[in-house]
Formats: C-alpha cells, structure tokens, sequence
C-alpha cells in the first residue's frame, strides 16, 4: 500500500506529464514551419514523458522505466535526425542553408545539377 | 586474459545491466544468464566492431548525463514558453553550422544526440568528413552565441571524456 504523500507526488507527476505533452502537440499547431513544427514534439514532450516514467516507477516500485528513458534517448535524436535530413533534401531552399566549415558539403543535400 | 573474454567492456557492461533491468528483479539466476549474454553477443557480433571507443575518463560521462537531463529539464521549460506565449511573427528560426573537432564517430553521434535532446535545438545533418553539424534553432536571436554555447558546454566536455 503506498502513502498518501507518495500518491500525491504521483499524481502531481501524471498532470505535469500531460501538461507538457498537451503543449507538445500545440505546438505542432502553432509554430509556422515544417522545421519548426519538428521542434514541438521531440522538446516539450521529453519532460513530460520523464514525469511520466518516474511516476510510473514510483507506483510500481521498479526499475525498468531506466530503460524505457534509455531507449527514448536512443531513438528520439535518431528520428528527428531522420525527419530533418529529409525535410533539407527536398523541401528546403539550398540558398537558406549556411555552409559547411571549409567547403565542405552537407549529407543529405542533394547535389547542384551541372549546366553544360 | 580479461581482454579475451570482455573484447568490449563497455558493450558487456551494457548488456549486463539492460538484461538486469528487463528481468527487473535480482536474483542469482538472472545474474548468471546476464553474465552469459555479456560474454556471448560481444564475441558473436566482433566481426562489426573491429574498433572499441576509447574512453580517457570514463566516469566523467556520468557528470556529462546529469549535465543533459538538467539542461533537457530547463530548456524544455523555454520552448513551452516559446510555444505558448511567443507570437509565430516573433520566433526567429535559423539553421546554424557548429565546425566540430572531436575525434572519435562515437563522440560526434553523442554530441549530435545531445544537440537534439536539448531542447530548442535539433541536428540536422552532418557534412561530409564528419567537420562540421548543421543544426536548427526554434529561436535564435543570436545564432553565434548557440554556436559558441555548444562548443564551449558539450564538445569540451565530450572532448575530455573520449581520446
């Protein structure tokens, strides 16, 4: 049986967690952009999982939340990589991209075509 | 002898502990079955990793995740606020290219990770010869000083955790 304080903490815990991820999907709403939108999801809602998972640790006394937020800062960059390689390949204007330092080119954009 | 056994330390160490948290409870029997795995994938998947990370100061990376969940706490709080209260005409977005002279992949891919996680700020692409990251920002009103943030607070910090 857990303590009252304890549940409380939970509970406070839950309602952060939704808040958080409530404003994660406003955002997506909100913000202008493609680029931009790609910043709501994977940003405001980190918290909120977080509260999420600790008091889901809390309430069932174990330790495999460490590995729910393990993988979550596995895959989260690596999907946000994904979608943003994708977005400057084919919908961003090259022009808008700053270059790489010494002339170097970035991965992902696609190669000028040659005039002859 | 050890260096038979543990090709990769590291990765061992990992397995042990991920198989720990997946039985989630400690008891003698799955104690003996992680040691099996530790042991096992690391020598089955060898042919994959011909090259281990070398880590100068391994316990310096614990410092360096407490820094990211505090930083991922504090600037998640800063894009709520962007979202909520910010008008969209305001939000300055821009690209911004970080020049990087870590030497190891493993310490890029975690500096690339670490830009993501943190929120306000998301990798974009990386050039190629791995020199410099082409990061966004959800507001940047002076993309120099993010630049110069990121440098001076994870790349120094990664630079003295890996060789």
């Amino acid at each position: 049986m857990i303590g009252a304080t304890l549940e409380l903490i939970i509970a406070a815990l839950l309602v952060l967690g939704g808040i958080f991820g409530l404003i994660g999907s406003y955002g997506l709403l909100r913000l202008k952009d493609a680029m931009q939108r790609l910043h709501a999801p994977t940003k405001a809602s980190t918290v909120g999982l977080g509260a999420v998972l600790i008091a889901s640790a809390i309430a069932g006394d174990s330790w495999r939340e460490v590995l729910v937020t393990l993988f979550i800062f596995l895959t989260a960059p690596l999907t946000a990589l994904y979608l943003a390689k994708t977005l400057i390949h084919s919908h961003i204007n090259p022009a808008d991209v700053p270059p790489a330092a010494n002339g170097a080119k970035w991965a992902a954009q696609p190669p000028v075509a040659q005039k002859d | 002898m050890i260096r038979k056994i543990f090709p990769h330390p590291y990765l061992s160490l990992t397995l042990g502990i991920l198989w720990m948290l997946l039985v989630n409870k400690l008891a003698v029997g799955s104690f003996v079955m992680a040691t099996i795995l530790a042991i096992a994938i690391p020598h089955i998947s060898a042919a994959y990793w011909p090259e281990r990370p070398r880590l100068v100061r391994p316990m310096a990376l614990l410092g360096y995740i407490g820094l990211v969940l505090h930083d991922v706490v504090v600037s998640s709080i800063t894009v709520a606020k962007i979202i909520l209260f910010m008008p969209p005409a305001q939000i300055k977005s821009a690209f911004i290219t970080v020049p990087i002279d870590l030497p190891s992949p493993e310490a890029i891919t975690l500096l690339a990770g670490t830009i993501t996680m943190t929120p306000g700020t998301l990798t974009v692409d990386i050039a190629e010869g791995g020199r410099s990251l082409l990061i966004h920002s959800l507001h940047a009103p002076d993309p120099v000083s993010i630049r110069d943030d990121i440098k001076s607070r994870y790349e120094a910090r990664l630079k003295r955790i890996f060789a």
